[in-house]
């Protein structure tokens, strides 16, 4: 497996406090993406199931209270048929998994993958198919069939999205993400504000796609945030 | 007997009648609080009138460069002043230290010089009458000065042992404050009476003559205490009969250690709940009302926040912030499985929000993974309101000191009543490293063996053997070293007030300490993974080092350096242990730098870790700022590593992360703290400071101090107004690793 960073204490990405393990190589190109040196599968640190499984017993005290372990990346389902074993070691011993995805790989490796993990959080960037490939040189399918497994299987997911301003802060697309998402198995939906870092991060080659945008204020931030709560 | 049958009405048990047990007696009638803190009331009328008429005076003692006022008239004693107030028709505690609030006294048993330095530097001159006073008396620091050898001035001069007191009152014992309380000062005078009868009949060699004559001295305090106490119109020779006279018995106790001593660390023990149960009969008897429960505790609090001593500013380039290390230790639990978590455990806490954040007293919970869950989250959510407490691992501790133990300064548990430490600062780990490569010579020290290393590639195996033999000539010296400065102190500036309220017999810890941990620790990982060469200067000394290649660094939970740093620790013991100490004292050991640090890292040359000439070293037992590459657990794992058998004296860390990084609001980040604490203490951890605090603040508060008169931050087992902090104590807690989110 090549992973691109551990973090031993996040808080964020699910619930209680999760090691976070990022994971190396995504198919996006996201033009806000704050790790860029993620992108290509040729750099990383190698390590093999069991080392990784090692590491994370090491916080085994702290992560079963509540807590549990989050493979994000990078694009963690890229790697799914490496992760899987590792996935099934640590729900063996009782601890809870998430997997922090953009839901742009989708295959059987990835099905598999995502009925045996506890939790999806799952990153859509845009519901619109145009303005997803503008945003990530990507295509929108496999992330909404991503989705749809989500809901025709009940795997419970949490939808993150990042507002930056002049793409995501409308009404009317925020709440064409709340229509597109919705299901019983939703159980959160975040907004996060677009902080502008990262661009060191960049590729030289690419440096000129990267988004020149304000930090998302914290007043839009409410306004989007409102909007999903009159529904 | 007629003022025990009131006094004790209605307390269960026996045992601690016949004898001086305040143990039994808390185990005999505490009651645990499982709850939350919803019962906590706000500050009375009273108190906030009262607490405004205090931060009024701060902000003048602030204005007046951090010193009020002195009197430079009288050397400070229980006796020495006539009763002071703030606002004697709004106090129900009543007590300082001199006769004005935030006057200082002057205490020069310790040193005249620095008495005499300390009054100078706020613009004082210490007057004529104390000074010829002491001109006929011989003060501790001229008795260690006798008798030091040239080498240990060498060693202390050098900064290679450092910050020793030797010329300051040592401090770290905790009088058991309580006792004046329970069992009231008529009873314990003829305690200590029959004690002394006894050892007269022993005989007399030269422990137990000095014993007597200790025992003597211990009387004859507790007579002025009670003395003092009767001016401002109390009798504490018999026993405290409600909730205010249990609180104030054992204010005075303190107030009355704090006018006789001078120490480094004054600590208060572990009182909270022992006056829980006073509090808890009043309200069954209707006497008082939760309310004012609550303000007789604001009431005390103020009063601990107001307590001063005189310092100069050398001292407080090492203790920086202006402490007292007024430790009050929370909660833990008893050895029958039950919490000694009690209402008012919440009560002390909760006077961070009536009054508001500060420093001192400095709150220390005792953690255990048993304790009720409800104060679990209660003390996560005061952490991040106030950056106030700190905690300490009850499961590892009660073992060893059973469940009536407290901590003085910032890490040093002992049993209270029964035990007692001599305290011994420092020694600064990297210079020793230093002086391994570099030889001793440039320094004038003669360390048989030790010659310097020479040019070229340093060799692991060789360093470690050159380490090894420079720590234990070090470590000879050390001990010795200590002996001289603790038979002086007991000499010359016995603590009379404070081992009044111990046992007659008690156990001594010499307790050592090592600063600069991590930069050592990683100093040897770099020679041992990476190419390190020493540079030398024209005149062929040790200046330098050139460091080539990666190597792994503490604070990344990788074995293969924390390892080196476990080592270090239990080396270090090994070689104490070698030598016999004052008092047959038990060797122990801290990882602790208080804010010594700073000054420490400003001594000392560059090191093979990169680390530059004069860069602050790392806090505590801390990997050094901005090394932790895997996250806040990673680092924390790092530090649970390290042995607390070979580090009785404490292992502190301090532990700093933005409130965001724990969860987007305050109910997720309580939970998400608490999960924290709880996975650190199953470890064998021992001690963590908490702050959770976005470094921009204290940028700001550096620009706007005016902004940020409360703000409080946890530095190293204790905690400072940040405002307080000289320039460079507050760039380096900035400089500091503060956890946050990716």
């Amino acid at each position: 497996m090549k992973i691109y960073h551990i973090e031993t204490l996040g808080a964020l990405d699910g619930p209680g406090i999760r090691v976070v393990i990022f994971l190396q190589g995504c198919p996006l190109k996201c033009r806000y993406c704050h790790n860029a040196d993620s992108w290509s599968m040729t750099s990383g640190e190698t390590y093999t199931v069991e080392a990784l499984y090692e590491w994370v017993m090491r916080y085994e005290v702290y992560i079963k209270l509540g807590g549990g372990v989050t493979f994000s990346g990078g694009e963690p389902l890229l790697q799914a048929k490496e992760l899987l074993p590792l996935i099934l070691k640590l729900k063996q011993r009782g601890i809870h998994v998430a997997v922090d995805t953009s839901g742009g790989v989708y295959n059987q490796d990835t099905e598999i993958l995502l009925q045996t993990v506890d939790l999806v959080l799952l990153d859509v960037k845009h519901t619109d198919a145009s303005a997803y490939y503008d945003l990530t040189c990507g295509s929108l399918a496999p992330t909404l069939k991503t989705l749809s497994f989500l809901k025709t299987h009940h795997i419970p997911y949490w939808i993150r999205q990042v507002i930056v301003t002049g793409i995501h802060d409308s009404e009317s697309q925020v709440k064409a993400l709340d229509r597109l998402t919705y299901s019983s198995d939703r159980k959160k939906i975040e907004l996060k504000p677009y902080k502008p870092n990262g661009l060191s991060k960049w590729p030289a080659s690419h440096q000129h796609l990267c988004l020149n945008v304000d930090e998302t204020p914290d007043a839009v931030m409410n306004q989007m945030m409102q909007l999903l709560e009159s529904d | 007997m007629k003022d025990m049958t009131h006094a004790w009405r209605g307390f269960n048990g026996g045992q601690w009648k016949t004898n001086v047990d305040v143990r039994a007696f808390i185990m005999d009638n505490v009651t645990p609080y499982l709850d939350d803190e919803s019962f906590l009331s706000p500050p009375t009328e009273r108190i906030i009138k009262l607490w405004e008429q205090v931060q009024a005076l701060l902000k003048e003692e602030n204005a007046r460069g951090g010193v009020y006022a002195i009197d430079t008239e009288r050397v400070s004693s229980p006796l020495s002043y006539a009763p002071g107030y703030i606002d004697a028709t709004l106090e129900r505690i009543v007590g300082l230290q001199t006769d004005e609030p935030l006057k200082r006294g002057v205490n020069p048993f310790g040193g005249i010089r620095m008495a005499r330095q300390a009054c100078e530097a706020y613009g004082y001159t210490l007057s004529d009458t104390v000074e010829s006073q002491f001109s006929y008396k011989t003060t501790h620091n001229e008795g260690v000065f006798r008798v030091y050898s040239d080498t240990m001035k060498q060693l202390r001069s050098e900064g290679v042992l450092t910050g020793l007191p030797d010329a300051y009152g040592r401090g770290r014992i905790i009088g058991d404050y309580r006792r004046v309380a329970l069992y009231g000062l008529r009873y314990l005078i003829d305690h200590k009476k029959q004690e002394k009868a006894h050892f007269m009949t022993q005989s007399m060699d030269e422990s137990t003559i000095r014993l007597i004559e200790e025992l003597h001295k211990q009387i004859e305090f507790l007579e002025k205490m009670g003395e003092m106490a009767l001016a401002y119109g109390d009798d504490i020779f018999a026993p405290a009969t409600d909730s205010r006279e249990a609180i104030q018995w054992t204010y005075y106790a303190y107030l009355a250690a704090i006018k006789e001593q001078n120490g480094a660390a004054m600590s208060l023990g572990r009182v909270g709940t022992f006056l829980d149960i006073y509090i808890t009969r009043d309200l069954l008897e209707n006497k008082i009302t939760e309310a004012e429960a609550q303000a007789l505790m604001d009431d005390f609090v103020i009063k601990l926040r107001l307590a001063r001593q005189l310092r100069t500013p050398d001292y407080n380039a090492l203790f920086a912030g202006d402490p007292l290390w007024i430790t009050e230790s929370l909660g833990g639990m008893a050895e029958d499985g039950r919490t000694l978590v009690t209402k008012n455990t919440f009560r002390f806490m909760h006077t961070l929000t009536n009054l508001g954040p500060a420093p001192e007293p400095n709150l220390t919970v005792l953690w255990s993974k048993d304790l009720p869950n409800a104060f679990k989250q209660y003390c996560a959510k005061m952490s991040i309101k106030t950056d106030a407490l700190q905690y300490e691992n009850d499961d590892l501790m009660r073992p060893i000191y059973g469940d009536d133990y407290g901590i003085a300064c910032c890490v040093s548990a002992m049993r209270i009543g029964k035990e007692m430490q001599f305290f011994g600062a420092r020694c600064n780990l990297p210079k020793t490293l230093l002086l391994a490569l570099g030889g001793g010579e440039a320094s004038g020290l003669n360390i048989p063996g030790i010659q310097s290393v020479g040019q070229g590639v340093l060799n692991y195996e060789d360093v470690i053997k050159r380490l090894d033999e420079t720590l234990k000539w070090l470590c000879g010296e050390y001990v010795n070293t200590m002996n001289i400065i603790h038979f002086m102190h007991d000499k010359y500036a016995y603590e009379k007030t404070q081992m009044a309220l111990h046992d007659a017999n008690v156990h001594r810890y010499m307790a050592f300490g090592i600063a600069g941990l991590s930069v050592v620790a990683d100093s040897l990982s770099a020679i041992k993974y990476a190419h390190v060469e020493p540079i030398f200067d024209a005149k062929g000394q040790l200046e330098s080092f050139k460091t080539t290649g990666d190597f792994p660094m503490y604070g990344n939970d990788d074995d293969r350096v924390d390892d080196i740093a476990v080592w270090l620790t239990e080396r270090f013991m090994t070689h104490l242990k070698a030598h016999k100490t004052y008092r047959e004292a038990e060797h122990t050991l801290s990882v602790l730098t208080i804010t010594s640090n700073v000054v420490y890292g400003k001594k000392t040359k560059a090191t093979p870790d990169g680390r530059a000439s004069g860069e602050p070293f790392a806090p505590g037992a801390n990997p050094m700022h901005q090394r932790e590459k895997r996250g806040a657990l990673a680092a924390l794992n790092s530090v649970s590593k390290l042995p607390y058998a070979s580090c009785k004296d404490g292992i502190s860390c301090t532990f700093s992360i933005t409130p965001k990084s724990l969860g987007q609001d305050i109910e997720i980040q309580k939970q998400n703290l608490a999960m924290v604490l709880e996975g650190y203490f199953t470890k064998p951890s021992h001690h963590l400071n908490v702050n959770v605090i976005d470094p921009k603040q204290l940028v700001d508060a550096m620009a706007h101090p005016e902004h940020y008169p409360n703000l409080t931050i946890r530095v190293s087992g204790y905690a400072v107004n940040f405002c307080k902090l000289e320039k460079e104590h507050q760039l380096e807690v900035i400089q500091r690793t503060y956890h946050q989110s990716m």
